[in-house]
């Protein structure tokens, strides 16, 4: 039994890791800019098409064709050879292999750039415009985004291999010295986990040890009075805005292997992010994260057979209906300040 | 009843004079053909029923579509068990929709702002998976509910010897093909479209209006908020159920992507766009949206390298290149940007644009010199 | 002397946020008929005790006591329905309508209650409460301002209107949370006059202010609140006389 109620555990982590991620990057977003931003899962979106973008161009070939030799249906053979390949040799093949991690160096800019453009031209002129045009804007805003994706990658999932190394599944059972294949789980799953952790520790500890986190923190206890000193807050929170884009840029690439991105993945992420959001208590950065873990594992207890008998269709609905019950029994979240949005 | 203002009036006389006047005024837009008529009155009662509720009384819902579908599966499922004729159907899927409303709207209203427009997000996307798969026996999936020949249909086989063959829905017998079916749904507008009006106009709507400008205020002048909230959640839920039913009734083919969040954000961008919170504006943005959709998704490469023609080589292809990024499958980009822009530049929306147009002709006779202080009108 | 009616009564509350004791054993009796002003310096509580009147804060311990009936727990909607009404320090009002609805709607809570579904009615019928909204506006001055949109309004007039919004329902007793706050000079007088001008109407008013050129020339009873406590009560002659008064509050000023 204990190992049954485990494995669902593990199985919920990387779900919930991928919540967490994009709670925080949410949370942040609101609670520095007090802007509630439904264009995030679209910024997911972009991090996981940003693996896909990577891995077309690491693919790109050159075609040869060589007279002399015939292919088994007659025509001129073709010889194909990824251009990488060619110029870099065995650090090339690697490259297309791990193409995945690898594309986080382009996706980290790429995000950085979109997430400050978006601030500066667009977000910044709704700070003091109603929360409805907030949601208004950034809802257009997800629905270009993820158009332009399908306009230029087609509305079909594009599987992302992971690398081989890290394919098949780690006996964690047998390293916590139970019996061998008890408790499997697959190896990037795990990276994918770990990967998240070590996020959101750098994001917390960002905020916690540095002078910029401290002003941010600052401003998002009360951000007149941190005005009133002087200190140049818009364009922290800029940079805020470029990080959380980063942040969820992030969770989106290594997240393709688990599943391949399409051009609306973000919206379906989102929708669970805000059901998160509101779950772990608006403007929480802890909330956040907990409460994507939670839900996360409840997701993958409700996804088991024996769960689902019982109760057909709970898989598809558990988050929903912890976020009902959630909201009525404790209406500011788990983790929730008073007074925050409820104007 | 009592009467009605002489605006008012004027107004609505106004309204439907130029909605059944469709399929004459559209002709040289080429938009006079009773399938996208009908689409026109079916939107249009969705905008109307969900101004109600965000454009008066200012709670946003993304929820919508969820009680549009839900009156599209009860009106199929009305054909199928109690008769082909859509009276019963549209009673059967607002009373329907009016109950899924009021179970959601007073858990959804307990909390406002944000949260509400999250609540009710989750709340269709709840019911959108729902009816992808355990309620599959109800909704028949990824399927679509339809009409078969073998349906019970009890009441018409009670009533009628023989009964009819071809399962295609009418209104007392008489087909609704066509123009029939347009006028139909045209009466249901105009019914729809008055309705609103009485409401907007009746110290009920001024209170909606009072809990959208203030609701503290409402508090400690003895209001109990909550049934109102919930009152215009009710009615505008029904509202969206009406259109789903009449969607039903024209094409008896009900299918989940109907309660998708995209069909929820549609409803919201018709209201932006015509301008929330007035009669007319809703209206106004579901037809422009239908229409420009109808438009732009029939346009295909050869159409828009047609078009280009005029340029020289090279540069034409490069046009149609990026122009066709934007029509046909491309339509929602078009969507998206408008929507953007509409709310960073006109938040107020196409009737807002008329007003300011207005008064800029308004006033520009008579501002001689010093601009006098003239008081703000209210709406 | 007949006994007087006591319309308030705020009877032993105390009020903890953690461990600040922000009002103590405050008792206060407020007569029928009277303008009760209740002043201190800042930071002494009085918006504390307003709240706590008012429904939107719970007392620690103690209760108040509105015409026999406990306040505590009553939303407060309920609480304007027993007949409070309420001007906030800045007026809140309904900035989009007209001034003349911002009046007809205080009116119709008081006819209709708390909620009535009045869908099919014309507003353009409802004859009687426009006269009687129309007549309120004519009281405070402002009929030729009925068509304003109200938040294009100056602060004086938001205030009158708001005042107009809270009479309009006749309370039995009117809470003004420092009614001049924030005014220019000549915005406070126009209020002060019309505050005077409704005393005559036999209105039980309570009224939270520390500008005490205010308080004294409309107050018949005065308690003073310093540091979450009543350290004096009276008229105020007999207040403006109090050593405790002077040193608590008078002695910041000289």
């Amino acid at each position: 039994m204990f190992d049954v109620i485990f494995l669902q555990f593990l199985n919920g982590l990387d779900k919930g890791a991928a919540y967490a991620l994009i709670a925080l990057g949410l949370t942040l977003v609101f609670g520095t800019l007090g802007v509630v931003n439904f264009a995030h899962g679209a910024l997911f979106m972009l991090g996981a098409f940003c693996a896909v973008m990577f891995r077309q161009f690491l693919t790109m070939e050159t075609i040869t064709i060589d007279p002399e030799k015939l292919s088994p249906w007659g025509s001129p053979l073709e010889i194909r050879e990824p251009l990488v390949q060619a110029w870099f040799g065995d650090f090339g093949a690697v490259l297309v292999n791990y193409s995945v991690p690898a594309s986080i160096i382009i996706t980290i800019p790429i995000m950085l750039i979109v997430g400050i453009a978006l601030e500066r031209g667009i977000i910044k002129h709704f700070y003091k415009r109603p929360h409805a045009e907030q949601i208004l804007v950034t809802f257009g805003l997800a629905i270009v985004a993820q158009e332009l994706i399908k306009a230029f990658f087609g509305p079909n999932p594009i599987p992302q291999p992971m690398p081989t190394d890290l394919r098949g599944a780690a006996d964690i059972g047998a390293w916590l010295g139970m019996q061998a294949g008890v408790i499997t789980y697959p190896i990037w799953r795990l990276v994918y986990f770990l990967f998240s952790a070590a996020i959101i520790g750098a994001v917390f500890a960002f905020l916690q040890f540095t002078t910029f986190g401290m002003v941010v923190r600052a401003g998002m206890a009360d951000r007149e009075t941190v005005g009133l000193l002087g200190i140049n807050i818009d364009r922290r929170f800029t940079i805020m805005f470029g990080l959380a884009a980063v942040v969820a840029g992030m969770a989106g690439v290594m997240y393709t292997p688990l599943l391949p991105p399409n051009y609306h993945i973000g919206m379906d992420f989102l929708v669970l992010s805000f059901v998160v959001v509101v779950v772990g208590g608006m403007g929480s950065l802890p909330g956040a994260v907990a409460a994507g873990f939670l839900l996360g594992i409840l997701q993958s207890f409700a996804s088991m057979t024996q769960v689902k008998d019982l109760i057909p269709g709970i898989d598809q609905i558990i988050i929903y209906l912890v976020a009902v019950v959630i909201l009525l029994v404790r209406p500011r979240g788990l983790f929730g300040r008073r007074g925050v949005m409820e104007a | 009843m009592a009467a009605m203002p002489r605006n008012d009036l004027l107004l609505f006389l106004g309204f439907t004079l130029v909605v059944l006047a469709m399929p004459i005024w559209l002709q040289p837009f080429g938009a006079a053909y009773p399938d996208l008529l009908q689409r026109f009155m079916i939107f249009g009662i969705f905008a109307v029923g969900f101004n109600i509720l965000f454009g008066l009384t200012g709670y946003l819902s993304f929820g919508h579509a969820a009680f549009f579908g839900v009156g599209s599966y009860a009106a199929v499922w009305s054909f199928k068990l109690l008769s082909l004729d859509v009276i019963p159907a549209l009673i059967f899927a607002i009373v329907v929709s009016g109950v899924f409303a009021l179970v959601i709207g007073f858990i959804s209203l307990r909390r406002s702002g944000i949260y509400f427009s999250i609540l009710t997000l989750a709340f269709a996307q709840m019911s959108y998976n729902m009816a992808y798969s355990v309620l599959t026996p109800i909704t028949n999936g990824e399927t679509g509910l339809q009409l078969t020949l073998s349906d019970p249909r009890y009441l018409d086989r009670a009533i009628f010897e023989a009964v009819p063959g071809q399962p295609v829905p009418t209104l007392l017998g008489q087909s609704l093909g066509g123009f029939a079916g347009f006028y139909f749904c045209a009466g249901f507008l105009i019914i729809a479209f008055f309705i609103a009006q009485r409401i907007t106009g009746s110290p009920f709507g001024m209170m909606l209006k009072g809990i959208k400008t203030n609701q503290t205020r409402m508090h400690y002048t003895g209001f109990n908020t909550k049934p109102y909230t919930l009152a215009a959640f009710v009615i505008s839920g029904m509202y969206a159920g009406l259109a789903g039913a009449l969607l039903a009734v024209t094409d008896p083919l009900a299918g989940a992507e109907r309660m998708q969040w995209t069909a929820s954000g549609e409803v919201v961008l018709m209201t932006i766009l015509g301008g929330a919170g007035t009669l007319v504006g809703p209206v106004i943005g579901a037809w422009l949206i239908k229409y420009f959709e109808n438009i732009f998704s029939a346009i295909n490469d050869s159409i828009l390298r047609r078009f280009f023609d005029f340029l020289p080589d090279g540069v034409d292809s490069a046009m149609v290149t990026v122009a066709s990024k934007f029509v046909g499958e491309g339509w929602f980009l078009t969507l998206g940007l408008v929507f953007v822009i509409i709310v960073i530049f006109l938040p107020g929306g196409i009737m807002e644009g008329v007003r300011r147009i207005a008064h800029l002709f308004n006033r520009a006779p008579k501002a001689p010199g010093k601009a006098n202080p003239q008081p703000q009108p209210a709406e | 002397m007949s006994q007087p009616n006591v319309v308030l009564h705020v009877a032993d509350v105390h009020k903890r946020f953690g461990g600040l004791h922000a009002l103590a054993d405050i008792d206060l009796q407020v007569e029928e008929g009277q303008t009760h002003a209740i002043i201190g310096p800042n930071g002494a509580g009085k918006s504390t005790l307003l709240n706590v009147i008012i429904g939107k804060l719970a007392p620690s311990s103690g209760q108040v006591v509105f015409d026999g009936a406990s306040l505590t727990g009553r939303k407060p909607y309920q609480i304007n329905q027993l007949g409070i009404a309420r001007v906030f320090q800045t007026p809140e009002i309904f900035a989009e309508l007209s001034v003349l609805h911002n009046v007809m709607i205080p009116a119709l809570a008081k006819r209709d209650g708390a909620f009535k579904l009045n869908m099919f009615r014309s507003l353009e019928s409802e004859i009687g409460i426009r006269q009687e909204a129309e007549d309120m506006l004519e009281d405070v001055g402002m009929l030729g301002r009925r068509d304003m949109a109200a938040g294009s309004l100056s602060r004086g007039d938001k205030r009158r209107m708001e005042l107009a919004m809270c009479l309009i329902q006749h309370p039995r007793l009117l809470l003004l949370d420092e009614p001049t706050a924030g005014m220019s000079r000549h915005d406070t007088n126009t209020t002060i006059e019309l505050l005077k001008k409704i005393k005559s109407r036999g209105m039980t008013k309570v009224i939270i202010e520390h500008d005490m050129h205010v308080v004294f020339s409309l107050a018949d009873k005065i308690s003073v609140l310093a540091q979450g406590r009543i350290i004096a009560d009276g008229t105020p002659d007999q207040v403006r006389g109090n050593p405790k008064v002077q040193e608590a509050y008078l002695g910041g000023a000289h």
